[in-house]
């Protein structure tokens, strides 16, 4: 990825970004039964709301995702937000043309309610004993949010991997506020080996004793170590053995092969995980990795729908995208392919594109010239219809 | 009357309001057509990136497939109208295409480029070469064209699959063709639309 640094932000970037925290008062009843009385939503957005209100796209983020989808904190920010190849003036997601809206998940730990926030019942951070969640119950806070933004419907909801999944429910639970949905690399459920992967991680981390059950935070300690090694197996399966191949080889950082020689030996590939898994943990939350994955294992967009994915997309009433990667193995084409299938079956509109990309999962975070041709196409069209559909409201004004 | 005369036949056959499948939908727009002037739903299928993105830019569903690897996707008579127009040659197995486009469509409308025609023969017959026209525009080593053939052939072939041809037209572009062709479709046309049914 190429470094957009602060000096050169002109043009193709939102440049300096602020989050906001907007409070939540009015209780939300969570899918597993329990009620959170009130929650904190950390956001950024970019661009400018129009008139009517009917330009305003959220995206969803993923498992270690956050509310910084584009632009800098700060001119010393060295990285950009995690979506900022894809959102900023000119880019798929126009700012000039959109409104962008990109929460930090309930559960998450960037500033919205989560584990480490302060359990209001025992004044201690929550840590495990905070709710688990489930895609719909980041939707129905996602729905306030909009809510409190004056969105009626949103002209699109975006999101890849996990955060496609948050798209295609939205698309169910809310079918009249939703006018398309981007599902990228995501699945209608993840499989037996998607599940397995998250278990090792969250393995990793509760054999951590620094982890101690999840009250860590209390403990004053933290599982750097458990979520490091969670990091290291996560960001494996998000990459193809062909780009390892090509960015690392065999080759070595120290030591030698020669013979007679006695020095540790340590493979690129090796220091290059361990740098990803140290960073990681120094800034991300057990609990929540283990909420996040959690959510994953347990999204089955069909299980109340008796199973029937049709069924399940009946009751959708937006356009769809689906995109997937060729070399994406933890969210393989054939899941993208199974969705395409459902959405044809219950005459839903849908456009799909498979990508050829060596990046495996983590290509559709990532440029890709026909990537961004298809997002171009299809979000041009959004706001070529909005520009359309406003001024027919605007010719009908005139008339009557 | 749209640039491709193909397309206004097609348009005829056409039900309003019908469910269509566009098999190598290109950039959409018989599609797009067909749902401003038919008010159609329909799926286009195409595998060539550039022609993806320009029918999505266009309004259409467009779905990224190989119709190489099959259509199993599709359930029996789930489309009111599969067409396929210009591409039958381009296909590995023509025949077993035809075969699925008939058992996922209610009916189906098919257009070729007729290698029969005259000057097609004339060319290979004088210059010995095989022909480049404006129509087939490639030389034999690049062509996708691998499975050309002429009306006869076509005929033949719905005959062996016990393919009912409900409707025939056949368009030819320059004099003295246009006069010509109903007289000897197979010699003076350019291309060729059916509308077929089991």
């Amino acid at each position: 990825m190429p470094d957009i640094t602060p000096e050169n932000f002109a043009g193709n970037t939102v440049g300096i970004v602020t989050p906001q925290t907007l409070n939540f008062d009015e209780p939300l009843e969570l899918a597993c039964g329990r009620t959170l009385p009130n929650y904190q939503l950390v956001i950024e957005t970019y661009g400018e709301l129009n008139s009517d209100n009917s330009n305003a796209i959220l995206i969803c983020h993923a498992l270690s995702g956050s509310h910084h989808a584009a632009g800098y904190h700060s001119e010393d920010d060295k990285k950009p937000g995690w979506w900022e190849n894809h959102i900023g003036p000119g880019k798929p997601f126009d700012t000039n043309r959109f409104f962008i809206v990109c929460p930090n998940n309930l559960g998450g730990c960037h500033g919205s309610t989560g584990p480490n926030s302060i359990n209001p019942e025992t004044e201690k951070p929550w840590g495990v004993d905070f709710p688990p969640l489930r895609a719909r119950d980041w939707v129905q806070s996602q729905a306030r949010l909009a809510d409190r933004l004056g969105i009626n419907q949103w002209a699109a909801v975006a999101g890849g991997s996990l955060g496609g999944m948050q798209a295609m429910r939205w698309a169910l639970e809310y079918p009249d506020r939703i006018r398309h949905a981007l599902v990228i690399a995501s699945a209608m459920k993840l499989s037996a080996q998607n599940i397995a992967f998250n278990e090792i991680a969250r393995n990793a981390i509760k054999s951590d004793p620094d982890f101690r059950d999840g009250h860590f935070l209390e403990d004053n300690t933290l599982p750097r170590n458990g979520l490091a090694l969670a990091r290291m197996i996560g960001h494996v399966t998000y990459l193809s053995d062909e780009l390892m191949g090509n960015k690392f080889g065999r080759e070595l950082r120290s030591g030698s092969f020669q013979q007679g020689q006695d020095t540790p030996v340590e493979f690129q590939v090796e220091s290059y995980l361990r740098h990803q898994g140290d960073a990681f943990s120094s800034n991300f939350d057990a609990n929540t990795y283990m909420l996040m994955t959690k959510a994953l294992d347990y999204f089955d967009l069909a299980r109340e729908y008796g199973n029937d994915p049709v069924k399940a997309f009946s009751n959708a009433s937006c356009d769809f995208l689906v995109v997937s990667f060729s070399t994406d193995w933890r969210f393989a084409p054939e899941r993208s392919e199974e969705i395409v299938k459902a959405l044809i079956d219950a005459n839903k509109n849908v456009s799909y594109a498979a990508i050829d990309s060596n990046l495996g999962h983590d290509a559709f975070l990532l440029p890709n010239e026909r990537y961004e041709q298809v997002l171009h196409a299809y979000m041009g069209r959004i706001a070529n219809d909005q520009a359309s559909d406003s001024q027919a409201s605007t010719a009908e004004e005139t008339t009557s | 009357m749209s640039m491709r005369t193909d397309f206004d036949f097609i348009e005829q056959w056409i039900n309003p309001g019908s469910r269509i499948l566009d098999l190598a939908c290109g950039d959409g727009t018989l599609l797009k057509n067909l749902q401003r002037h038919k008010q159609v739903e329909g799926y286009g299928l195409e595998i060539d990136q550039n022609n993806i993105t320009a029918a999505i830019a266009n309004g259409v569903n467009v779905v990224e497939t190989d119709l190489d690897s099959g259509l199993s996707q599709f359930p029996d008579n789930s489309f009111d109208a599969v067409v396929m127009t210009q591409a039958l040659q381009v296909m590995q197995n023509p025949h077993l295409v035809l075969d699925e486009m008939l058992r996922i469509g209610k009916k189906c409308i098919v257009t070729f480029p007729n290698f029969g025609n005259w000057r097609a023969r004339v060319s290979l017959l004088i210059n010995g070469r095989m022909p480049v026209t404006k129509q087939l525009a490639y030389q034999w080593y690049d062509t996708p064209n691998i499975h050309f053939c002429t009306v006869k052939d076509f005929e033949a072939l719905c005959a062996e699959l016990n393919i009912h041809i409900d409707h025939r037209e056949f368009v030819a572009e320059r004099m003295p063709d246009r006069q010509l062709k109903g007289i000897c479709p197979n010699l003076f046309s350019n291309t060729a639309i059916y509308l077929l049914s089991k």
